[in-house]
């Protein structure tokens, strides 16, 4: 029952890429590079039970971690165009729209 | 001295919560050397976020804790019948949708329950939070029986609710 | 009582699997950049919630529950607000959404309070 769902998430995962691929907007990308890392972290976890190596697990607990910094990350980076510049400045549509 | 007796019990309750964290994920009670990296690595971090000044009522929300588990189960029940609405507008065989951009009114006092609100709405499937502004949220919903702004707005004063306890 | 079990966390992995491809196809179906998020998020949320508690039957131990349960309470945590920045994101980039059931292209409101309510259908 667990090579069903590992299947299933494979299938998604392609799917997934194929969006990456295509996508046509830069955020259409990271949405689906985020999303992919999600299925990523459950494929880790169904693999250790399918495996019979409990272990995958802490890799798929950190897998869930370090996909939310790197989502977080290459956000930034495309907004301000560097990773040390602080997030607290000021909204450019909030600026226009005053 | 009031307020340093609050921000030191944050404090305890963070480093009791990181030591709980590491006994659970590493599983070692009895090796000594094992042990003293524990300490050292919690040590490390309430050492960075006295740095980084975290420690504070967003970082460590003592105010919610018993709440705040109510209404996850109440959220979670939300998050279960909203996907099923959008899990059909998927298989549908002609995508027929009529996206909508609402705006919901979001009145809570603190930053922390209005995080909470705007969490909730896009964790539920078929709207998701856009910008969060001075007195409201700007959401884009999938479908017009979604963006229903009276239910949205009931989630928000759950939200607000779980702050101030029972009024309000 | 252990068979109730099995069944119960087949049937939850076999669902949560389904969520998750329908979840998948929902994103390369969809119109636009907003409507593909709401897509990724029934993976996100019920795909995975049903993954991890099916999971969570099969677990051999104590320790491994509480493994499962806590990338449960992570990805309940971080994945809307990864949602929200892409959409934020999105928005203060000027990505115009499809509104209406004409799926007609609506301009980004710039100033608070200058957006159309329903779009241009």
């Amino acid at each position: 029952m667990f090579a069903a769902t590992t299947l299933a998430l494979g299938v998604a995962m392609i799917l997934m890429l194929i969006r990456a691929v295509l996508g046509p907007t830069v955020y259409d990308r990271v949405l689906a590079v985020n999303s992919f890392g999600t299925k990523t972290v459950l494929l880790l976890g169904v693999l250790g039970f399918l495996m019979g190596r409990p272990a995958f697990l802490d890799i798929a607990l950190l897998y869930a971690l370090i996909n939310f910094v790197g989502t977080i990350a290459i956000l930034k980076f495309f907004r301000y165009g560097g990773l040390m510049t602080a997030m607290d400045d000021e909204d450019p549509i909030r600026q226009e729209g005053r | 001295m009031s307020e340093f007796l609050k921000i030191s019990g944050r404090r305890i309750v963070l480093v009791l919560a990181l030591i709980a964290l590491w006994m659970l994920l590493s599983g070692y009670w009895n090796k000594a050397t094992l042990v003293a990296f524990g300490a050292f690595s919690v040590a490390v971090t309430l050492w960075f976020s006295e740095r980084a000044e975290i420690v504070d009522r967003e970082g460590v929300p003592t105010s919610i804790f018993p709440r705040i588990l109510t209404y996850m189960s109440w959220l979670l029940l939300e998050i279960g019948k909203a996907n099923i609405i959008v899990a059909r507008e998927v298989i549908r065989p002609q995508i027929k949708l009529a996206p909508k951009m609402i705006r919901v009114p979001a009145d809570q006092p603190s930053d922390l329950t209005r995080t909470i609100f705007a969490n909730s709405v896009t964790l539920t499937p078929g709207t998701v939070t856009v910008d969060v502004r001075e007195d409201c949220l700007l959401i884009h919903a999938l479908d017009e029986k979604l963006a229903d702004v009276e239910g949205i707005a009931e989630m928000g004063a759950k939200c607000t609710r779980l702050e101030s306890g029972r009024g309000a | 009582m252990e068979l109730f079990a099995d069944t119960l966390s087949w049937l939850l992995l076999l669902s949560g699997g389904a969520f998750v491809i329908i979840g998948a196809v929902g994103t390369l179906r969809f119109p636009d950049f907003y409507t593909r998020t709401h897509a990724a998020g029934v993976t996100d949320t019920l795909g995975a919630d049903l993954v991890l508690l099916g999971m969570l039957l099969q677990a051999p131990d104590a320790m491994t529950a509480i493994k499962i349960l806590l990338i449960f309470f992570f990805l309940i945590m971080t994945s809307p607000v990864a949602t929200h920045s892409v959409a934020h994101a999105a928005y203060a980039g000027r990505e115009a959404p499809l509104t209406g059931k004409l799926l007609l292209r609506q301009n980004v409101p710039l100033a608070p309070g200058a957006e159309d309510e329903g779009g241009a259908s």
